[in-house]
């Protein structure tokens, strides 16, 4: 079979008047970890929903798992994992009951469920734990069996929706470590999150927004080919003030706040921004404003989805 | 695997859950098995409408013994007792106020005279006609006890003229069934009845909807198990709950209140079940509506209500405006009372009960497709 796990062709849906997806295509290939982001109301949980087969598209296709979601949503569902930001197992089982719950409902006998729960218990490192109640462990504790129990009848891919939401650096940390071994195991992996870190971690990105696939590709790609600008980083001592003179500058694009430094898009030619950073310069010195670093920088996944936010709102409000 | 495999893997994975779960929550446990048995008991006690030591006023004007007679009658039949006596009309009137008498009795002056002189005397009686029921049962027994009073009289006066004394008319009673018409034989297999309903319609409303409030439905419906499957596996539970409860609530009838079951508990059984058929499926199409444990709760209270008002169970239907015996007849616990009772009580089999199986049989049925069809177009 060469069909890759997850295609969709001109998916979309409608609630209403309202378009929640917009002709949405992507495919991910075998193995992938493909990273799902945009903002929250963009049409993530949608197109996962659909793909999942909870969902009828208004129009479109998609094949997951080599099955069709509209028409054959049970061998969809047999097929996949799917795990939500919301933590969703039973908090008053232990978690080896929640194991064998699922492992039933996914209809592994005794004898495979037996063999697949030690392999999850390794995998997740949830040894020692099986017969604690889910409620007292830790978010990330719960996120490991959560993602355990979803994958318990080894689907093809695995749909994550936020699984990190709200789980502290460390246990994120590890979490990513999981899906890395899965994927390597030959699971595809479709994650949303809107944590740009996590985002450079995946093997492919897709960025919807408003309902629309607005870039696609390897972060690098996307890096490569989708900053039409150059980011300049300032940093000062009065970077409000310093954001108000930059501005209404010639040449600029986007200048927004980076945590205290000042990130300032140019949409000169490049090869010319050592002139702007020289007129930046001065124009802070000559309203008495220290400058202590001024220098190009190589655009992040976020810069770039905040550019390519700024563009599509630029164009929607041209129709 | 095949799918009935499947489906019966996945059935007992739900249900197993559901036992589970139900171990360790304390209150569910309470509500599943002590709340039926105390429900029983309590109303067992106060849903009893016999009159007993009524608390009687007198205002004894009279004071001869003749007036003391009459008196004595009252108190030597049980139903009636002389809680104070006043000197004067306002007094009497003054007690039944303020609710310590919920009687009074008047005898004026000259009682024994004019009954000696061989001319009519009066009593007066005031009831409390607050409780309009019990008023009722009062005013036939101070009524009796007085007739029976006066018959004597009269028959005293024929023998000392040299008539032989002689009731020309006299009434054989045979009470069937009761013979005793202790109404507690009668309320607590109504309440038997009331105890299952609720109990079997607020656990299953809360069993879908606990999944909702929770989240964990989410997780649910991304997998392949099919709504007939979760439905199963949920109600399969609270049937055998029920069935237990049928078994309790049977004892502490029998065994606590000493009611006859004059008929078969198997066919008491085995109609209980066809019963809970409508209760689960009411207790499952309130758990599709509703989003949260505290609504379906209030849906469920909101429904029962009129329900036990228009089963019958408190007041007989015959007694209602013809428009709402019509509605009655959509009630599921109609029938499911009259087959208690009747079973309790008359030691019926199912040739005089099949009207009323017939009819729950067809309510259970349509009720319950209908919740299970209306929970599919919802989860599925």
């Amino acid at each position: 079979m060469t069909q890759p796990p997850v295609q969709a062709v001109n998916l979309r849906r409608m609630f209403g008047d309202f378009v929640a997806v917009d002709n949405i295509t992507l495919s991910v290939e075998k193995g992938e970890v493909f990273g799902f982001l945009g903002p929250n109301g963009a049409g993530k949980t949608t197109t996962v929903k659909m793909l999942c087969g909870l969902l009828m598209p208004s129009s479109g296709s998609a094949q997951v798992a080599g099955f069709d979601i509209a028409t054959q949503p049970d061998d969809v569902k047999s097929s996949i994992g799917y795990m939500s930001q919301k933590f969703s197992l039973y908090s008053d089982l232990t978690v080896s009951e929640n194991i064998d719950f699922f492992g039933n409902i996914y209809g592994l006998d005794n004898s495979r469920l037996k063999l697949r729960k030690e392999e999850i218990i390794k995998l997740t490192g949830l040894d020692g734990k099986e017969h604690v109640i889910t409620s007292t462990l830790s978010v990330g504790w719960k996120q490991r069996l959560a993602l355990g129990c979803s994958v318990i009848h080894e689907p093809r891919i695995l749909f994550l929706d936020e699984p990190t939401a709200g789980v502290d650096p460390d246990s994120r940390r590890m979490f990513w470590d999981l899906i890395y071994s899965l994927a390597q195991k030959g699971m595809t992996m479709f994650v949303t999150t809107h944590y740009m870190d996590e985002a450079e971690n995946c093997t492919r990105l897709g960025f919807i927004y408003n309902g629309k696939m607005v870039a696609s590709g390897t972060p690098l790609e996307i890096k490569r080919t989708r900053m039409t600008g150059t980011i300049i980083e300032i940093d000062t001592d009065a970077p409000s003030d310093a954001l108000k003179l930059i501005k209404p500058m010639e040449s600029m694009d986007e200048v927004s706040f980076f945590g205290r430094l000042i990130h300032a898009v140019t949409t000169a030619p490049a090869g010319t921004a050592d002139r702007t950073i020289k007129n930046i310069g001065q124009l802070l010195q000559q309203n008495g404003i220290t400058v202590n670093r001024i220098n190009t920088i190589p655009p992040s996944l976020e810069d770039i989805f905040i550019s390519l936010i700024k563009q599509e709102d630029r164009q929607g409000g041209h129709q | 695997m095949n799918k009935r495999k499947i489906f019966l893997l996945r059935v007992k994975a739900i249900a197993r859950k559901e036992f589970i779960q139900l171990r360790r929550d304390r209150r569910m446990l309470f509500i599943a098995f002590m709340a039926p048995i105390i429900q029983l008991t309590l109303f067992g006690y106060a849903a009893t409408l016999d009159v007993k030591s009524v608390p009687v006023v007198v205002c004894d004007m009279d004071q001869s013994m003749q007036s003391r007679a009459i008196l004595n009658d009252l108190t030597a039949s049980g139903y009636f007792v002389i809680q104070e006596r006043e000197p004067s009309i306002r007094d009497v009137r003054k007690s039944i106020d303020e609710n310590r008498a919920m009687v009074g009795i008047v005898i004026p002056e000259g009682l024994e005279r004019d009954i000696n002189g061989g001319r009519k005397a009066h009593i007066q009686t005031i009831i409390d006609g607050s409780n309009a029921i019990y008023a009722t049962m009062v005013r036939s027994y101070l009524e009796r006890i007085v007739t029976n009073r006066a018959l004597e009289l009269s028959a005293d006066e024929m023998s000392k003229n040299g008539i032989k004394p002689f009731t020309p008319l006299d009434i054989q009673q045979r009470v069937w069934y009761n013979p005793t018409l202790k109404s507690r034989d009668f309320m607590v297999p109504g309440v038997f009845a009331l105890v299952l309903m609720i109990i079997s319609t607020v656990l299953t409303s809360m069993a879908i909807v606990k999944e909702k409030e929770r989240g964990t439905i989410e997780q649910l419906i991304v997998t392949p198990i099919k709504p007939i499957e979760l439905i199963a596996g949920k109600l399969l539970p609270f049937a055998i709950i029920s069935l237990i409860d049928i078994t309790l609530v049977t004892m502490v009838a029998v065994f606590w209140f000493q009611i006859p079951l004059h008929g078969s508990f198997i066919l008491l059984f085995l109609l209980s079940a066809l019963f809970m058929l409508t209760t689960l499926g009411l207790g499952l199409l309130i758990s599709t509506v509703s989003k949260t444990q505290q609504q379906a709760m209030l849906i469920s209270m909101l429904l029962i209500m009129p329900i036990i008002l228009l089963s019958g169970v408190m007041s007989p239907i015959d007694n209602m405006p013809v428009a709402v015996q019509y509605f009655t007849l959509l009630i599921p616990l109609r029938y499911f009372i009259v087959i208690v009772r009747y079973i309790f009580m008359k030691g019926s089999g199912m040739s005089i009960l099949w009207p009323d199986t017939l009819a729950l049989a067809v309510f259970g049925v349509v009720l319950f497709l209908l919740s299970v069809s209306r929970f599919n177009k919802r989860i599925g």
